[in-house]
């Protein structure tokens, strides 16, 4: 079998004391909530709206017979079934997110006020050009400082998220050497790599080959070296990696891979490292995605949407996915088809242009920090990240020593012989009301604690987090290990099977068979 | 800086701490040949004040759909959102939160998701849906892919009637993840025969319904013609309205639904963020893109949600996995289940009805005024017009005098002369019977 | 008389006659834990020794079984489709995952036998 040596399983919770019971269930500001299907009434709209006027209609014959089944609700109730939802959720505004990788800085308000403006939020992408000047303008001007700080030449702004992204730059690659006749089968991955890398370069049909790290948590230049030849089509590389340190042999690493014909992607996910103080352009890459969401602030909103921009090289410019956005002489205008100087682009690899509501809110962010700015962003997410090291390396085992970038990782070693798994780590500090880190990733070390508390938590905050932390792990190593393996108690929720909701998928709500809407 | 908290006297005794004199040391590193010791040359920080003025000054500087008489469709749809909506999506604990992989801190986002996918699979009137893609024209590239993967073939036929934009994007993956295509040509006003094309070596076909053009069919026949050959039909849906109206795909025998979500909650937004749906059948679910909500227990027996078959995603199988996608497009899938939670049953139809309504009585009025001719035999909320000239000048004409009348199809086929006069037009509740009076009024003076 | 034998990736083959069944250890189901999931290949499918046979799945990962000996699929276990939790409760037995035509008896030769896999679990605690 293949390794499955981090596989966490859920062991379901110990109790130390059940939790007193309500009638409702309900506790305090807990509310137990059902599913809007749950709650429906045939007669009931959250909507007004007046029927139209007889008409001879014009469907076809096809016209729906039968009910949806969709649940109807009035205003109030959609209110405040949505309201008590949102409170069983953890989130940037209620605390820190230590999580790494994912850079979870505080989303700025004005960048919801300035995406809202109806010349940006009621524009259709296919208006006639003469009519969307200002949006245009935008795009340009987010790809001005984009390519700026990255010092690249060109950016292509289509891809919808991180992956999208990769995707758009392993393509662009692949065409490239396509272009010259140089069929190559494989891409070179390091062991620590995020899962999007080697499942991107795997989509676009190369062979995926990892490359081991080094004992100071960096890519091995000899592994690298040995297995770079002129079947190899990339490098794909985190930069700083995801053990939060700086590649420092980056040049070699760029000068071995350019040397072999190789191109040397990068993903951008940890940018924020070095915004504004080091431009990828001069670390020799071709190629690296930005994740807007990440680095520039546009809100997680649970899982999306994201933007995900490919700064490209010279040599990799004119592959650039549809559509491009060009200086022409009558201004901006948008190129969508492979015309002119876009006769070698990609392809579309996205309906429409980008994702304009995330390039608004980006560039207000950039606007709001500035060159000096943004400098500072970096400084500060890398101060924060060390400040926890020092505070918490004798706590906890920090896997690599030395300085860290932007993101700290530490793994289990501290729990030997505790009976305490990471896992279980994790959940003891949702009871003290934090959300955990990124556990078991990277793969490199066992049992992986990655911490990144960005530049956006005060001294204050990361002194409490420290805290925390540090009894937790006084705890767990005192031997009191079962309160543990009962965390979580305070949340709405605790310990959910996941083993059954695999086995035997539920992944809609019942009955199957619909005659009529979901009635209370 | 407003957004950051340390001041100087912090970062000093956070420095000592650390045990280093400057912040310089904590990026030794970096490269003395890539090391930059000033600023990038762009400009310094700049207060809100400012920045709204700069940014504002860019969207004054577009016409916004709501200020004139607005008639685009083709893909994206303006509605009118709920006030409800808006607020609820910017509370921060939907807003800010994260994806979510911790399920006892996002009961929230995860019950949403779930009640979600309910709505997707009850409108496409398939079995099961997942917690949303990038936009539409991903998930119908990401249909293919499913289909080639289940059928263990490698070649698809797409109708001459799907979005351009859908086809190009197949396409592109095509070439690098390594399938066939066979794109039918654009055929506005029918007569295509795609049920010839189906091979055994056809992983699926792939139809719009409504189509490009807004013609509406019955694909049940094809369907049945697929799957005696083996074979799948996707369906692509580029208004989800319209499924309040017309017979869904899966009561017309589709495999896997690919659509897109944005007519409900979300605003046009310049074609992004978009909301991309994803339904097919319980048997193929583990070959399915994409994050899935899932209903369990917890340990004290109590109903609850968490993330499901993860197995597939990248995260786990990383070179195997069914799709590359980490992030979906949560935000936008929240703000399409709360209005559609207020429209509900009635809502929807209702709301379907006077979109079809409106487009119903537009294409009385257009088709009146001379050398127009209107393409389809039926329609929801978008028709096809042969107009006696290139409809591109015509529509560059009517927007300097302020009337956004369509879309040109020779915008997406520049190179088809033989659709230079087609023209898209939508009509949606959002039309007013002045916007009518106007446009009717413009184009007849335009094509005189 | 039946031949067990075992891989350094927890595969056990059992030979039968001239069928060889092949399942994971008990050592590899309590690694991993609650088995939700088990894509077995077709019936008449080949598999090479040493290259992935069917693959089994926790909720938090996903293991590539490979096969231990060379052969072709003849006999698949139904079972684990609806029942995946056998392969955690009866690895040895009920929790089969393929049987197999063998191409070469002598395959099994290279293989650990039971006492050896259990010094070889030793050594990896």
């Amino acid at each position: 079998m293949s390794d499955w040596s981090q596989a966490a399983s859920n062991r379901p919770a110990e109790d130390l004391a059940p939790p007193i019971a309500t009638a409702t269930g309900n506790r305090g500001l807990q509310i137990e909530e059902r599913l809007i299907f749950e709650q429906g009434s045939r007669g009931r709209c959250g909507v007004d709206l007046v029927d139209p006027p007889p008409f001879q209609t014009r469907l076809g014959g096809l016209e729906r017979q039968g009910a949806i089944g969709l649940p109807g609700l009035s205003e109030p109730q959609v209110v405040r079934h949505f309201t008590r939802l949102s409170q069983k959720n953890y989130a940037i505004d209620s605390g820190l997110y230590p999580l790494g990788s994912c850079t979870m800085k505080h989303n700025p308000r004005l960048n919801e006020k300035l995406a809202r403006l109806p010349g940006f939020a009621d524009i259709h992408p296919l208006q006639p050009a003469s009519t969307i000047p200002g949006a245009l303008g935008l795009i340009d001007m987010l790809a001005h400082w984009l390519k700026t700080l990255t010092g690249m030449p060109a950016i292509a702004l289509s891809p919808g998220a991180g992956a999208h992204g990769e995707l758009c730059g392993i393509m662009s690659i692949r065409a490239a050497l396509e272009a010259r006749g140089d069929r190559r089968s494989r891409v070179l991955v390091p062991e620590s790599a995020h899962g999007t890398n080697p499942a991107t370069a795997a989509a676009c049909g190369y062979n995926v080959d990892s490359i081991a790290g080094n004992s100071q948590g960096r890519v091995d230049l000899g592994a690298l070296q040995a297995k770079l030849d002129t079947d190899v089509a990339a490098l794909m590389l985190t930069n700083p990696n995801t053990c939060g340190l700086f590649e420092n042999e980056i040049l070699e690493i760029a000068a071995a891979v350019h040397a072999a014909g190789a191109f040397f992607y990068c993903d951008g996910a940890n940018f924020n490292a070095i915004v504004g103080r080091v431009r990828p352009a001069d670390l020799g890459i071709d190629c690296m995605h930005l994740n807007l969401h990440k680095t520039f602030s546009t809100p997680h909103g649970g899982g999306g949407p994201g933007s995900g921009p490919v700064a490209l090289a010279s040599s990799l410019a004119r592959y650039a996915p549809l559509p491009w956005l060009v200086h022409g002489p009558d201004g901006l205008e948008l190129v969508e088809h492979k015309v002119g100087k876009a006769q070698q682009a990609i392809g579309r690899l996205k309906g429409f242009h980008g994702q304009m509501g995330m390039f608004v809110r980006a560039l207000a962010y950039m606007m709001s920090h500035g060159a000096d700015g943004l400098r500072q962003v970096a400084e500060d997410a890398v101060l924060n990240a060390n400040y926890l090291r020092v505070r918490l390396e004798t706590d906890l085992s920090l896997s690599f020593p030395g300085p860290c970038m932007h993101e700290v990782l530490f793994d289990d070693r501290f729990l030997k012989e505790t009976g305490i798994t990471t896992l279980d780590f994790a959940k003891a500090m949702i009871d003290e009301g934090y959300h955990p880190m990124t556990m078991y990733f990277p793969l490199v070390v066992h049992g992986a604690l990655l911490i990144e508390p960005t530049e956006t938590e005060s001294k204050a905050s990361l002194d409490q987090f420290a805290g925390v932390l540090k009894a937790l792990a006084d705890k767990a190593r005192s031997g009191d290990a079962a309160p543990f393996r009962a965390a979580p108690r305070w949340t709405p929720r605790r310990r959910l099977d996941e083993t059954a909701a695999a086995r035997k998928p539920v992944l809609r709500w019942g009955p199957e068979a619909v005659d009529q809407p979901a009635e209370e | 800086m407003r957004y950051l908290p340390l001041t100087d006297r912090d970062r000093g005794e956070m420095l000592a701490a650390i045990g280093v004199d400057s912040i310089d040391a904590l990026f030794a590193d970096v490269p003395s040949a890539a090391r930059r010791d000033g600023l990038v040359d762009l400009p310094r920080a700049m207060g809100e004040l400012e920045v709204e003025r700069a940014i504002a000054g860019m969207a004054s500087r577009n016409v916004a759909a709501g200020s004139v008489p607005f008639f685009i469709g083709g893909g994206a749809y303006r509605h009118h959102i709920p006030a409800a909506v808006d607020h609820l999506i910017q509370r921060g604990e939907f807003l800010t939160s994260y994806t979510p992989y911790q399920p006892e801190l996002a009961q929230g986002t995860l019950q949403y998701l779930f009640e979600f996918q309910t709505q997707v699979a009850l409108l496409t009137g398939m079995e099961v849906a997942n917690a949303s893609l990038y936009d539409g024209a991903t998930a119908c590239a990401e249909a293919v892919m499913m289909a080639n993967r289940l059928t263990r073939r490698g070649k698809a036929v797409l109708s001459g009637g799907l979005h351009p934009h859908y086809r190009e994007v197949c396409e592109t993956y095509a070439r690098f993840v390594g399938f066939e295509l066979a794109a039918q040509a654009p055929a506005p006003g029918g007569g295509e025969n795609l049920a010839g094309l189906v091979g055994r070596d056809t992983s699926c076909i792939v139809v719009q319904n409504p189509d490009f053009y807004g013609e509406i069919r019955d694909y049940s026949e094809l369907a049945r013609i697929c799957h005696d050959a083996g074979a799948l039909l996707v369906v692509a849906v580029t208004e989800i309205l319209s499924l309040g109206a017309i017979v869904p795909p899966g009561e017309m025998g589709a495999d896997i639904v690919a659509a897109e979500g944005q007519s409900l909650g979300n605003a046009l937004n310049f074609g992004g963020p978009h909301l991309g749906l994803f339904a097919s059948r319980d048997k193929f679910v583990r070959q399915m893109p994409g994050r899935l909500a899932g209903q369990t227990v917890d340990a004290d027996g109590r109903r609850g949600w968490v993330l499901t078959l993860s197995t597939r995603e990248q995260h786990i199988r990383r070179e195997k996995a069914t799709s590359n996608i980490c992030t979906n497009s949560g935000l936008c899938a929240l703000a399409f289940t709360i209005h559609l939670a207020l429209l509900g049953e009635t809502g929807l139809t209702r709301l379907a009805r006077l979109n079809h309504a409106a487009a119903v009585a537009l294409a009385e009025r257009l088709e009146r005024i001379p050398g127009v001719r209107l393409l389809n035999r039926a329609f929801f909320n978008e028709f096809a017009l042969r107009l006696p000239r290139p409809a591109a000048a015509v529509v560059d004409g009517l927007a300097e005098k302020g009337v956004l009348a369509g879309i040109p199809v020779s915008r997406c086929y520049p190179n088809r002369t033989e659709l230079a006069e087609i023209l898209l037009v939508a009509a949606t509740e959002m039309v007013t019977p002045e916007d009518v009076d106007r446009f009717e009024r413009e184009l007849k003076e335009a094509l005189s | 008389m039946s031949t067990l034998r075992f891989t350094s990736d927890h595969e056990w083959v059992r030979l039968d006659g001239d069928l060889a069944i092949v399942g994971i250890t008990d050592y590899a189901q309590s690694q991993l834990g609650d088995v939700v999931y088990v894509e077995l290949p077709e019936i008449g499918h080949r598999v090479e020794k040493g290259k992935e046979a069917a693959v089994v799945e926790s909720v938090k990962a996903a293991s590539e079984v490979y096969a231990p000996v060379s052969g072709s699929v003849t006999e698949i276990n139904e079972t684990l489709t609806t029942d995946p939790a056998t392969v955690n409760s009866d690895p040895m037995g009920d929790g089969w995952f393929i049987k197999l035509r063998l191409d070469d008896p002598k395959e099994l030769d290279s293989l650990m036998d039971e006492e050896g896999y259990r010094r070889f679990i030793a050594e990896q605690r």
